[in-house]
């Protein structure tokens, strides 16, 4: 099945089988493998990506079904040049991230909140991430991350 | 993933003639595209709802009820239901994660009536009426079991019309892992009286407990509820908890939900 759309500004078309989801056509046909796949059953967020500014699962939803729309990938986030997006940089001067396997659909997703709601309280953040699995931060840094992106100081934290 | 086709209608006749040829509806695919990963189901052809303009949206008819159509996600919901209904807002905010959200719809839920999905509570609560492309069905007779509706093979949900309570709550004992409660309540209060429906709890899945809206009714008060107990014979038993200890929850989110519900 044909298909075409915007990925990250860019058009892009695609001939994909019924079956294919979307992580699949963006890491395989489009080669933007910073999309990762964590536990393909729709609860980890490691591929979570934008379509028409919605944050989605993109291994729970099939390619086809973004015909026509406008996806965001973490390829997108930085700018051309390299600087990295706030959010980024936020997680990197904060340590938000180890093995950096969920980091594309926790910034994709810490994007999509501050959009939301641009100065959310830590546990706003901490429900808002409720679908984003990391099995190394224990989030606390994560969650510092997002908050000093929306440009909050981050109070101590009890279990600190 | 084994082959499937997909097709993409944008039109409820269209998607009929699709679903009358064999396909399944495939609304937001929260639940669906997992299944069709683990081949619990293989349908050879999927028939998409998402693109039908005339599913999706939220409005109030000549009783004042909400009608909430088939494909509207989540969210939705939750944005758009926040004044009108402030219990059915919270609810559809509290399922899943935002991404889930962004596309699971509540004709999906509905139609699949999983035993510990959320929305069966607020549409049995209500006394809702759920809307198919072929008749309109009361939820008092819709909801049959676990994963089990009075839908007929192919059957479409296309709206659902909530009537809006004097006050209600929906209080959620949530299961950490899966974000599915371990056992919720909604209760709603009208002026005829007093509906409890519980969801998570029952082997039959979601279920009204008359003893407490009848306890309910007479004093609209936690306490009213104090001495009652769901019996424990028929409720889900598992590793996430015992079937003594969702009697219990069900006890305790009925009060919780009484004290908070506005």
């Amino acid at each position: 099945m044909k298909l075409s759309l915007r990925v990250n500004g860019r058009d892009v078309t695609g001939d994909v089988e019924g079956r294919t989801l979307l992580v699949d056509f963006l890491r395989n046909d489009l080669r933007l493998t910073g999309t990762h796949v964590g536990c393909d059953t729709s609860q980890c967020g490691a591929c979570t990506v934008h379509v028409d500014g919605k944050l989605v699962k993109s291994c729970t939803m099939f390619a086809v079904e973004a015909d026509g729309a406008e996806v965001a990938t973490i390829e997108g986030a930085a700018a051309p040049d390299g600087t990295l997006s706030v959010i980024q940089q936020a997680f990197q001067d904060h340590h938000g991230l180890q093995c950096g396997y969920c980091t594309p659909g926790m910034v994709m997703t810490a994007a999509s909140l501050l959009r939301e709601n641009p100065k959310p309280t830590e546990h706003e953040v901490r429900q808002y991430l409720e679908g984003n699995i990391c099995r190394c931060t224990g989030y606390h840094n994560i969650v510092k991350a997002i908050m000093a992106a929306s440009g909050q100081e981050m109070p101590a934290m009890a279990a600190e | 993933m084994y082959a499937f086709e997909i097709e993409r209608p944008t039109t409820l006749d269209a998607a009929k003639a699709a679903i009358a040829a064999g396909g399944q509806a495939l609304s937001g695919g929260q639940t669906l595209i997992p299944t069709l990963k683990a081949r619990l189901a293989m349908p050879e052809t999927l028939v998409s709802l998402h693109g039908i303009a005339d599913l999706k949206g939220i409005g109030t008819d000549g009783a004042g009820r909400i009608c909430v159509k088939g494909a509207t996600v989540h969210k939705t919901v939750a944005d758009e239901t926040a004044e009108r209904f402030p219990a059915l807002s919270y609810l559809a905010s509290r399922i899943g994660d935002p991404a889930v959200r962004n596309r699971g719809t509540i004709g999906g839920s509905l139609a699949n009536n999983d035993p510990s999905a959320c929305y069966p509570a607020v549409a049995l609560a209500t006394g809702a009426t759920i809307c198919t492309d072929r008749r309109d069905i009361a939820a008092d007779d819709y909801f049959q079991g676990m994963f089990t509706t009075a839908l007929d093979e192919g059957e479409i949900v296309t709206e659902v019309k909530f009537p809006v309570p004097q006050a209600a709550a929906y209080e959620k004992f949530i299961q950490p892992a899966s974000r599915f409660p371990l056992v919720a309540v909604f209760v709603a209060r009208f002026a005829d009286g007093v509906r409890v429906a519980i969801t998570g709890a029952s082997e039959s899945g979601v279920f009204r407990w008359t003893a407490a809206e009848e306890a309910l009714t007479a004093t609209f008060s936690p306490d009213a509820v104090a001495g009652l107990q769901v019996d424990p014979d028929g409720m889900i038993g598992d590793l996430h908890g015992t079937k003594e200890y969702r009697a219990h929850l069900c006890n305790i989110m009925t009060k919780r939900a009484v004290q908070h519900a506005s």
